[in-house]
């Protein structure tokens, strides 16, 4: 049974429906997310969207520049390079989505933890996370890669560890002023364990933020995923990767639509996860008016 | 200002710890026998032997790892697994290459970011600053080894002004080593002048608004000396800030524009040794580029204090 609305008074919006049309509402944010459902689209149904099989070779097409029949052109094998964005795009989208939610669950329960407990537990945790942030994130993911060696899973793993600290930071902070907080105290007052005072209290408070934080790494991600492929440490031929495909397309300059069209997906995509980005943010920041 | 330096200092103690564990780690990580990923499956089991004892590996964990820092900060980085060469010697020789890529990235950076980015604060919301926004937001995005490829098929292939790929060294052949580190040093240093020309409106902003300028205007003061002797000096702080935050990307570009443009820099040092399995090449080389991001941000850190006189020396 509904509960009639009690007139004069306007329903209250829960805290997703109100970001949703925040977000809507933000120009940027909204154009972020609809090229990325695009790519998302594209990853998911790629067997329907792509237009030619990607890994079918032409005899007759071979480098054919950008036409009629394959609109951005074949590579020096004569395969369709748009069938091949798309099927990239597959890699992509994979390895970004599981290599950043491996980080945010990694990062969060290390920052949650780190905070929450403080002292020597916090001071080793955090010396530790500093270590790894010294590192620029390509050169902890190369180092990474050169241990577990170049393949599709192991580069999903590397940008997964590069971004667990940034998280584990993120979460420790936000951690460090609501364990203060009365609600946390009224917990640890009526008996809660710490167990259930982290994950049923403190953590529900701190998710938004890291989401934010999520969809603004995502971006850095995918390029380093582009790059540890485009360097031939990510996922290895035949299975197409938009770095691999750029890679291949420096050994062709004069098809130029090699180089081009590959490199335009990941700008674009990252372009799009960076507006997404910065829209969720302002969409969930509540200083922020509507 | 020396009570500073050593605190800043006693922090890095820990962070240089976990640095080197990390890296020692590379080799001790590899999965299975580290012999038999550096040597290959076809390799005897006296071959092996004498690696392993070569390399100390038949000594506790502890033991092996103080030994690799001791020598390691004595300069001694062991020999390359494929080479025989020195490891200190192949980074002395590769080192010039990405420091020349990215000073001349950060220059870059400095020039075109630092004037842009007062532009777009002066003209705010004018096609200017829109331009400078949109210019901002896209270089962030940027793969930096789609942007170098982007530039060789333009100034290399279609206008055939510059050479496409290598390097001579600046002193063997300066204007040879200038024409050749054009195209790497605008890969590079692209984002990072979108990055400082964005911190640069911003800032200016901010301390254009403040009551200092003001008071300045008021006195009579002209508007260029009051943007660049006033506002700017102050600004300047937190793009530094940027600048420094960001030599670790910039290295990271570099690791990347270095294979596009066939440099042979520390980063492709870094690459050529996981395709030969040379680990200890890899392993210097990663410790050369961590130390050289942590000493610009111990750097960008004492800058940001001695320009800042509220932060407590």
């Amino acid at each position: 049974m509904s509960t009639p609305a009690i007139a004069g008074t306007v329903p209250s919006e829960g805290a997703f429906a109100r970001t949703a049309r925040r977000l809507m509402a933000h120009r940027l944010g909204r154009i972020g997310l609809l090229v990325s459902a695009l790519v998302a689209f594209c990853a998911a149904f790629a067997p329907w969207v792509m237009p030619h099989d990607p890994a079918g070779i032409d005899y007759e097409a071979i480098l054919a520049a950008p036409h009629a029949k394959y609109w951005l052109g074949t590579d020096e094998l004569g395969r369709d390079i748009l069938s091949r964005i798309i099927e990239g795009a597959q890699v992509s989208v994979q390895v970004v989505f599981l290599a950043i939610a491996l980080a945010f669950v990694a990062g969060s329960l290390i920052g949650l933890a780190s905070g929450y407990f403080g002292g020597m537990v916090d001071d080793v945790v955090m010396r530790v996370m500093d270590g790894l942030l010294a590192f620029p994130i390509l050169v902890l993911a190369l180092a990474i890669v050169a241990v577990l060696g170049p393949d599709l899973v192991n580069a999903m793993i590397a940008i997964a560890i590069v971004n667990v600290p940034g998280f584990a930071r993120l979460v420790r902070g936000q951690v460090l002023s609501i364990r203060e907080l009365e609600f946390v105290q009224a917990a640890r007052a009526l008996g809660a364990s710490d167990l259930r005072i982290m994950l049923r209290h403190i953590l529900p408070s701190v998710v938004g933020n890291v989401v934010v934080y999520a969809s603004l790494r995502a971006s850095t991600a995918l390029i380093t995923e582009s790059s540890l492929s485009f360097l031939g440490l990510g996922a290895q031929p035949p299975t197409p990767t938009w770095g691999g495909m750029l890679a291949t397309g420096m050994q062709y300059w004069d098809a130029w639509w090699m180089s081009v069209f590959p490199g335009l997906a990941i700008f674009l995509s990252a372009l799009a996860l960076n507006f997404l980005g910065d829209g969720l943010r302002d969409a969930m920041d509540s200083r922020l008016q509507d | 200002m020396h009570r500073y330096v050593l605190k800043r200092l006693v922090h890095l103690v820990p962070v240089l710890f976990v640095v080197s564990v990390v890296v020692f780690s590379i080799t001790l990580l590899l999965p299975g026998d580290p012999t038999l990923a550096i040597l290959g499956e076809q390799a005897s089991q006296a071959e092996r032997l004498a690696l392993r004892e070569k390399m100390g590996l038949d000594r506790p964990v502890l033991v092996q790892y103080a030994t690799w820092l001791g020598q390691a900060l004595a300069g001694d980085l062991g020999r390359s697994l494929r080479t025989q060469e020195a490891v200190s010697e192949m980074l002395a020789a590769r080192m010039p290459v990405t420091l020349q890529l990215t000073l001349g990235a950060i220059v870059l950076a400095v020039v075109v970011g630092v004037p842009l980015g007062i532009l777009a604060a002066l003209r705010r919301n004018s096609w200017i600053d829109m331009l400078c926004s949109a210019v901002a937001m896209s270089g962030v995005a940027l793969p930096y080894f789609w942007t170098g490829m982007l530039l060789i098929i333009l100034f290399s292939l279609v206008l055939r002004w510059l050479p496409p790929s290598g390097y001579v060294p600046l002193l063997q052949d300066p204007v040879g080593n200038l024409k050749l580190m054009i195209l790497p040093t605008l890969t590079v240093g692209a984002a990072m002048s979108a990055l400082v020309m964005r911190q640069t409106r911003t800032a200016m902003l901010q301390v254009l608004s403040q009551d200092f300028i003001r008071t300045a205007r008021a006195k009579g003061v002209s508007e260029a000396r009051v943007v660049l002797r006033h506002a700017l000096r102050n600004a300047l702080i937190p793009v530094i800030t940027v600048i420094g935050l960001q030599t670790g990307a910039l290295v990271g570009g570099a690791v990347v524009t270095e294979t596009v443009f066939g440099m042979p820099g520390l980063g492709r040092m870094v690459v050529e040794g996981i395709f030969e399995r040379d680990f200890a090449a890899v392993q210097g080389a990663i410790l050369v580029i961590v130390a050289g991001v942590l000493a610009v941000n111990l750097a960008t850190d004492l800058c940001y204090a001695a320009l800042d006189r509220r932060i407590k020396l």
